[in-house]
């Protein structure tokens, strides 16, 4: 099988074709593993985890920005495989691209757990609740690997170099969602900004790519709705009720609470 | 050269490494004004420990009958006695508050209808402790730690710098080197304090669960540092790896009932762990899978030329498998194009995790020849041996002591510079001068020689797969001594095609496989000298448990001729060793 490169050595950029013995099984991933180790040491491309939960090995293969790991060659239905560094990235060296903006963006969007009450981050007595339907309004959105696949195939991204994108907005909504968090307020601002929110278009190319099912077009969506019914009608509410601290074990028998709801008062 | 001055150097970023380093800040707030390099040889967030699947171990509802003594008890039966208790039982009463915690910090845990935490059996528990996040476990707390460590402001990243030394003088640690593998540059983080959360070594074997970057670095650092390897004969293989590469299927999957079969469609588990069944511990049952392979009634695969069993999920049910096993679905259908709601997986045993590791105390502290602790240095997670798995660790017992250890060496660290205000190293620049000459001028810019890296890699791959696996005997492991003496002969002679400085992938894996041949050779002379059978270490010709003359740690010092041997005793506070039955 014909295995065609985009490669950069700091410098120059070529195309270099290998040619490989393929098995219809085999990965993406187990081909640039045999390029590199029985033809070309000097190949460069990220790997870790080789079964699609590490978020290394994202590459544009023929075309389409994917996961090396869990890309076998029988799906892909051609004679030839082309491989390319991830669009949208400055790149580094073959098929390394740089990051260091991409996990920026993801930080500027604070995605971790904010309480208005601090400590109730640093003790553990006992759990936040939280019911299964509750779990599902955000765990989706949790399953980011952040392999940068989906900025790859953003049409935005591509324009403006300033978009927070597809992964950093997701993980915004992921915390938004979550019953436990109390941090709209403080992300509204970086989110409801031209680079933020609404310079998404909804081409919805981000859910399409991305390996997890994660869907962040979705989620950017949810967070316009959010940030609208925000500044429209509760300037100084957050919209998302936060789950109340378990005091302690609740008898078996109590009564289940009442489902999660994302409505606000007064709203619509 | 580059030097750069902190006060903790981390290396290693999957759940132990992460959590150390929040331990540190989120104690000082600002206090000290500590400042922590975090330093990985891939970026932060794809560490191993994203794989960690199942679930994670702890007492979270004593008042439904589980308790510290159970869990400890499951814990150091499940180590056939070779866990030191004492450890064990501070080890059990901290896991509970690290679910909670980092539960606050956004972790998903599966939740029963009154929006408590849902915990599920897996194999050698006498409770179901599990306490899990879909099949996804580990992904799901390294990504709650990853999130809560951005919040902090004094720490910095250093992704994708690979470690190729620990600096240690007078028996006081002074740094690290590294190589910045974006630039090629050489640096020396210069810290008071160290911490190594290095992971396993599954690279060292062809079937692995683990990463491409599970190479034990942490434990080559150690060793060539001079200090102690405990253990490193006790390699733990995953019954359930999917055939033919070994990626990981959950212990969950049988925890939530999944039947393991052979070609006869007979449920073997029988034979072996009649109480248990497919809920024995992970030794058990790997040995039986190789017990049915080995007898004629594994499923033979003409694809890869692999023997294996079935693990058969089939009765579970559409609906539990999508609320529980989501991942082992994808898994399932992304690689072999098998849904586990209608086929069986075909499995056999993955070489998964290390039970030995770096010598550390129960609070981490890295100890030397002599048994005493290495001022300012720590290790913690599966690149750390205190301790608390012996010869065979439980499943969910993996991630929680990352966990319960980042918390502990954090602390630990914590105190050490609250309280003794250590100064920043001074170093000779000798020594750093001598280990960039090492790198850049012996390994890279040698023009002689004509071994390949990757070759002698292939070759001990194979060579660990077929004479040090699940059952051992004497004439197999002085097999793989012999071969493994050749490689590490051969690899006096390796040269590298890759000459550049940017993203030299050719030298990280000359550098990780010299460690890889250091310790393949530590645990297979490990494995040679141990003449019983005790946990994962299975001897065909030392099928039973010798308490009167094994009941002991296995100490590995490099030698100037290979690996010096001696023993230590186990710590017995609690219970004494009864015949191991399922």
């Amino acid at each position: 099988m014909k295995v065609r490169i985009r490669r950069f050595d700091g410098q120059k950029e070529w195309w270099q074709d290998y040619e490989i013995d393929a098995k219809p099984s085999d990965t993406v991933l187990d081909i640039l593993n045999r390029i590199r180790e029985k033809h070309d040491h000097t190949l460069a491309f990220r790997q870790s985890c080789q079964m699609g939960s590490c978020g290394s090995c994202g590459m544009v293969i023929n075309g389409l920005p994917a996961l090396a790991c869990q890309t076998r060659i029988g799906e892909l239905k051609t004679e030839s495989i082309r491989l390319e560094p991830l669009y949208n990235y400055k790149v580094i060296k073959d098929l390394v691209v740089d990051l260091t903006d991409f996990v920026n963006k993801h930080r500027s969007v604070k995605p971790w757990m904010i309480r208005k009450n601090p400590e109730e981050l640093e003790e553990a007595s006992m759990e936040f609740q939280v019911t299964p339907d509750q779990n599902l309004t955000f765990v989706q959105f949790d399953y980011c690997i952040m392999c940068g696949v989906c900025l790859a195939a953003c049409p935005t991204v591509a324009i403006d170099p300033l978009f927070l994108g597809p992964q950093a907005l997701g993980q915004a909504y992921r915390y938004i969602a979550d019953p436990r968090d109390e941090g709209f307020e403080e992300r509204i601002e970086v989110l409801d900004d031209s680079h933020g929110v609404w310079r998404c278009h909804f081409a919805g190319a981000c859910s399409y790519v991305c390996p997890k099912g994660v869907d962040p077009a979705k989620a950017i969506q949810y967070l316009k709705k959010e940030i609208l019914k925000y500044r429209l009608l509760h300037k100084k509410k957050a919209s998302v009720k936060p789950a109340e601290l378990v005091q302690k074990a609740p008898p078996a028998n109590a009564p289940k609470p009442p489902p999660f709801d994302f409505k606000i008062e007064g709203g619509e | 050269m580059e030097t750069l001055d902190y006060d903790v150097a981390i290396v290693g970023t999957g759940l132990a490494g992460l959590r150390t380093a929040i331990e540190i800040l989120r104690r000082d707030k600002g206090k000290l004004g500590l400042r922590v390099a975090v330093i990985s040889k891939i970026y932060l967030m794809r560490s191993h420990s994203v794989s960690a699947e199942g679930g994670t171990s702890a007492v979270l509802y004593p008042e439904e009958g589980d308790s510290f003594e159970l869990m400890a008890w499951d814990t150091i039966k499940g180590s056939d006695f070779l866990a030191d208790q004492d450890a064990v039982w501070r080890f059990v009463h901290i896991a509970t508050q690290e679910i909670r915690l980092i539960e606050r910090w956004g972790v998903p845990w599966n939740r029963r209808d009154d929006g408590r935490i849902e915990q599920r059996w897996f194999g050698g528990l006498s409770f179901p402790r599990a306490t899990y996040a879909q099949d996804k476990t580990g992904f799901f707390e390294m990504r709650a730690l990853y999130d809560t460590l951005l919040k902090y402001e004094n720490w910095d990243r250093f992704d994708e710098n690979f470690v190729t030394s620990i600096v240690i003088e007078n028996n006081e640690f002074k740094g690290f080197t590294a190589i910045d593998l974006k630039t090629g540059n050489f640096r020396y983080f210069r810290a008071k304090a160290g911490v190594i959360a290095t992971g396993g070594a599954g690279q060292l074997y062809r079937i692995t669960s683990m990463a491409a970057s599970s190479t034990g670095d942490g434990f080559g650092l150690a060793y060539n540092a001079g200090l102690p390897l405990k253990d490193m004969e006790f390699v733990q293989f995953h019954p359930t790896g999917l055939v033919p590469r070994g990626i990981l299927i959950t212990e969950a999957a049988r925890g939530e009932g999944a039947y393991l079969v052979n070609k006869d469609g007979e449920r073997f588990m029988k034979r072996y762990a009649p109480s248990k069944m497919e809920l024995a511990p992970r030794d058990i049952v790997s040995r039986a899978i190789m017990k049915e392979i080995m007898e004629g009634r594994g499923v033979y695969d003409d694809k890869s030329g692999l023997y294996h069993v079935w693990l058969d999920m089939r009765h579970l049910g559409k609906e539990r498998i999508e609320e529980r096993l989501p991942f082992i679905r994808e898994i399932g259908l992304k690689y072999l194009g098998i849904d586990i709601v209608n086929q069986p997986l075909p499995i056999r045993p993955t070489v998964h995790y290390n039970m030995g590791g770096i010598h550390v105390d129960i609070d981490g502290k890295v100890l030397n020849a002599s048994g005493s602790p290495v001022k300012g240095l720590w290790a913690a997670g599966e690149a750390a041996c205190v301790s608390i798995h012996g010869s065979n660790r439980l499943g969910s017992n993996g991630t929680n002591d990352c966990l319960v250890y980042g918390y502990i060496v954090g602390n630990d660290v914590y105190n050490y510079i609250e309280k003794e205000r250590p100064a920043s190293p001074n170093l000779s620049q000798n020594i750093l001068l001598g280990e960039e000459d090492r790198i850049f001028g012996k390994i890279l810019g040698k023009e002689s020689g004509g071994e390949d890296v990757y070759q002698i890699k292939d070759e001990l791959k194979d060579t660990m797969e077929k004479y040090v696996h699940v059952y051992r005997t004497g004439s197999d492991l002085e097999k793989a001594v012999i071969k493994i003496k050749e490689l590490k002969e051969r690899y006096k002679y390796i040269k590298l095609s890759d000459k550049s400085r940017t993203f030299n992938y050719n030298l990280e894996h000359a550098l990780e496989l010299g460690f890889m041949l250091d310790q393949a050779e530590v645990i297979a002379r490990g494995a040679l000298l141990r003449t019983e059978s005790r946990g994962a270490h299975a001897r065909l010709d030392y099928p039973n448990r010798d308490d009167a003359n094994w009941l002991k740690h296995t100490i590995a010092l490099k030698g100037a001729e290979g690996p010096l041997f001696s023993y230590i005793p186990v710590k017995i506070t609690m219970w004494k060793p009864v015949a191991r039955v399922y």
